[in-house]
């Protein structure tokens, strides 16, 4: 391992991510936050939706939003790159082992689903007119912020490796869609009582643990996960997707 | 301290389609039904027991038309494909168990330029020369210097979107010689230049290996090959079929000139009227009507053949002369042209 390339690579990304930041802020982050005003504003304020409701959604906000920011931080340079023009190659011959440069691209996408959910988190408070957040544990939080990076990271580079540019549309509407609906982003798991057998499928969904990982740790006195299964769950989709992510690059990079 | 390039025996069989003939079958997007056809085994024999040796400071040119599996030797011996037999060192390194050792001492100009269209034309080469640990003052001198040398200081700020094939292909060239690498690998690099670039080029080259360099190039323009290179592998179907000096090669070849005749009919007494004709080394006939004559001069054979074919009672429709060439080398040991 060679740190000096390896900070070069990420200094690549931060350089040319500083100039996409705004439009890929507001392409992953401008349909939650309508969310938040309709939601989490309007139908409170108007008495259909109960204030309280205003705490369940907040944590899932912030998980879709990180969620969504790191995926397509990683996976959309990823896939333009592999393409075709085969523009990684440069970085592929740089003087570090290849997987390397997977992990690279993964720190990248950590850092920015990072920066999403910190700028995501006051502003959807602010919106919706103050959350209370009194029993939020600073630690868990930051804990369950760094899984669900490193989530987001892995899934963006499974798919990254998988996807060709002609079916990232597909790739939106088949996989990312059902993942933000069933992924109780906007209800806690609780509220699919009523539902016994989709509340048992919603499970091999990752972003309910990611969701109901913020529940625990912003208000953990509302209905969420256990905080260990939470975690447990996590870890173990965390090491799936990097695992498989990294097979996927080895497999992509080597011809 | 130069670096040689060794290989033993490479093979490399492709068992998917090239990755353009893929889209084009499979059209866009992604069948729902993967397993109604079942897929036909694919294999395409790149390299075919390849086996090279390349001296440390020598320019080495690999010559052959396309698809001969130059791109292919060049994507091995530069780790980035992995052989299906056979093995590949840099200087003393294992290409495939060092990769990292190897990569520090390789610079790669491939086939098709692989800019990062991130950035822009300066920052290409610092941050290439970043990934190799190049300080921030070496990498925007070398950068500076390799930019007028390569004549793109204007554009130097600029993204790639509007930059010529050419210019691309410049660039492509200064990334790789950033870091100053030992070997350097030129996969067709004249092949979308104009002239005169390519004579920079040309000038370029010759004075990267004066610095002790070697230097691996492919090619399928015999002038390239011959102006440039110290030794000539010329390759076909992954194999090599001759090898020397561009003069002993040509030197090899029966003759030296090439004289390819199409007649209206060719008999076997003509054949043999045509081999007793002096300097004449060696006549093949290849389908029903053309003629290779290989001979130790050209323009002057030409009456004498007329008047065999006349005693045979054929006539001559065409006639082409060509001297002592690498193309002819090449026609020579595969009955095709290079060009094809
Ligand atoms: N990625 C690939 N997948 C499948 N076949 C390939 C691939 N790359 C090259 N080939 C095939 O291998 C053979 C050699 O190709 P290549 O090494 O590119 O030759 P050259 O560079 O001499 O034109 C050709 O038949 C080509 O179609
Ligand atoms: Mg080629």
């Amino acid at each position: 391992m060679n740190w000096r390339t390896f900070v070069a690579l990420l200094s690549r990304d931060a350089h040319v991510a500083r100039r996409n930041i705004i439009p890929l802020m507001l392409q992953t982050l401008f349909q939650p936050m309508l969310f938040v005003f309709v939601f989490g504003r309007i139908m409170t304020r108007s008495g259909l939706m109960a204030e309280q409701y205003k705490s369940m959604l907040l944590p899932g906000i912030i998980a879709v939003s990180m969620v969504l920011s790191g995926i397509w931080a990683v996976a959309m340079p990823l896939i333009a790159e592999f393409q075709f023009s085969k523009e990684i190659e440069d970085r592929l011959l740089a003087p570090i082992e290849i997987e390397w440069v997977a992990v690279e691209k993964m720190v990248g996408g950590m850092l920015q689903a990072l920066f999403a959910g910190l700028v995501v988190l006051p502003i959807a408070w602010f919106v919706m007119g103050g959350v209370d957040l009194d029993g939020a544990s600073t630690l868990s939080l930051l804990s369950i912020a760094l899984l669900v990076a490193l989530l987001a990271a892995g899934i963006g580079l499974t798919l990254g490796c998988s996807v060709g540019q002609t079916q990232i549309g597909l790739m939106f509407s088949l996989v990312m869609a059902p993942m933000i609906f069933f992924g109780c982003t906007y209800y806690p798991w609780q509220a699919l009582a009523p539902f016994p057998l989709l509340q048992r499928i919603v499970l091999i969904n990752p972003l309910v643990y990611a969701s109901e990982g913020f529940r625990g740790a912003l208000v953990p006195h509302f209905p969420h996960l256990s905080m260990p299964a939470v975690t447990g769950s996590l870890i173990g989709f965390d090491t799936i997707f990097v695992t498989v992510g990294l097979r996927q690059f080895r497999k992509k990079a080597l011809g | 301290m130069a670096v040689g390039i060794r290989t033993r025996q490479l093979r490399k069989i492709y068992t998917s389609p090239p990755p353009m003939a893929a889209g084009a079958a499979r059209g866009v997007g992604f069948s729902l039904s993967k397993r109604e056809k079942p897929r036909e085994r694919i294999e395409i024999v790149a390299l075919d027991d390849l086996s090279l040796e390349v001296a440390a400071g020598e320019i080495f040119g690999l010559l052959g038309p396309n698809g001969a599996g130059k791109s292919t030797t060049v994507g091995v011996v530069t780790t980035r494909i992995r052989p299906t037999a056979g093995d590949a060192w840099i200087g003393p390194h294992n290409v495939w168990q060092e990769r990292v050792a190897v990569k520090r001492l390789i610079g790669v100009v491939p086939q098709r330029p692989n800019l990062d269209f991130g950035l822009t034309a300066r920052e290409i080469l610092t941050f290439h020369g970043a990934y190799f640990g190049l300080s921030a003052a070496e990498r925007h001198e070398r950068a500076n210097a390799l930019l007028d040398r390569f004549r793109l200081t204007d554009r130097a700020n600029q993204l790639l979107f509007g930059f010529s094939g050419g210019m691309m292909q410049r660039l492509s060239i200064a990334r790789a010689m950033m870091h100053d690498p030992e070997l350097l690998f030129l996969d067709e690099p004249s092949a979308g230049l104009d002239p005169q670039t390519r004579l920079l080029l040309w000038d370029i080259v010759r004075e990267y290996h004066g610095r002790g360099k070697t230097i691996l190039l492919t090619t399928h323009n015999m002038e390239e090959a011959d102006a440039l290179c110290g030794r000539i592998a010329i390759i076909d179907h992954g194999r090599v079929i001759a090898l020397g000096t561009p003069a002993e090669l040509k030197r090899s070849l029966p003759g030296g000139f090439l004289v390819r005749l199409q007649f209206d009919r060719v008999s076997e007494e003509m054949l043999q009227g045509l081999r007793r004709l002096a300097g004449v080394s060696e006549v093949r006939g290849s389908d029903d009507s053309g003629v290779d004559v290989y001979a130790d001069r050209g323009g002057s054979l030409v009456p004498e053949i007329v008047n065999v074919a006349t005693a045979a009672q054929a006539a001559v429709r065409d006639v082409h002369i060509s001297e002592p060439s690498l193309e002819n080398l090449f026609l020579h040991h595969t009955g095709r042209s290079l060009r094809e």
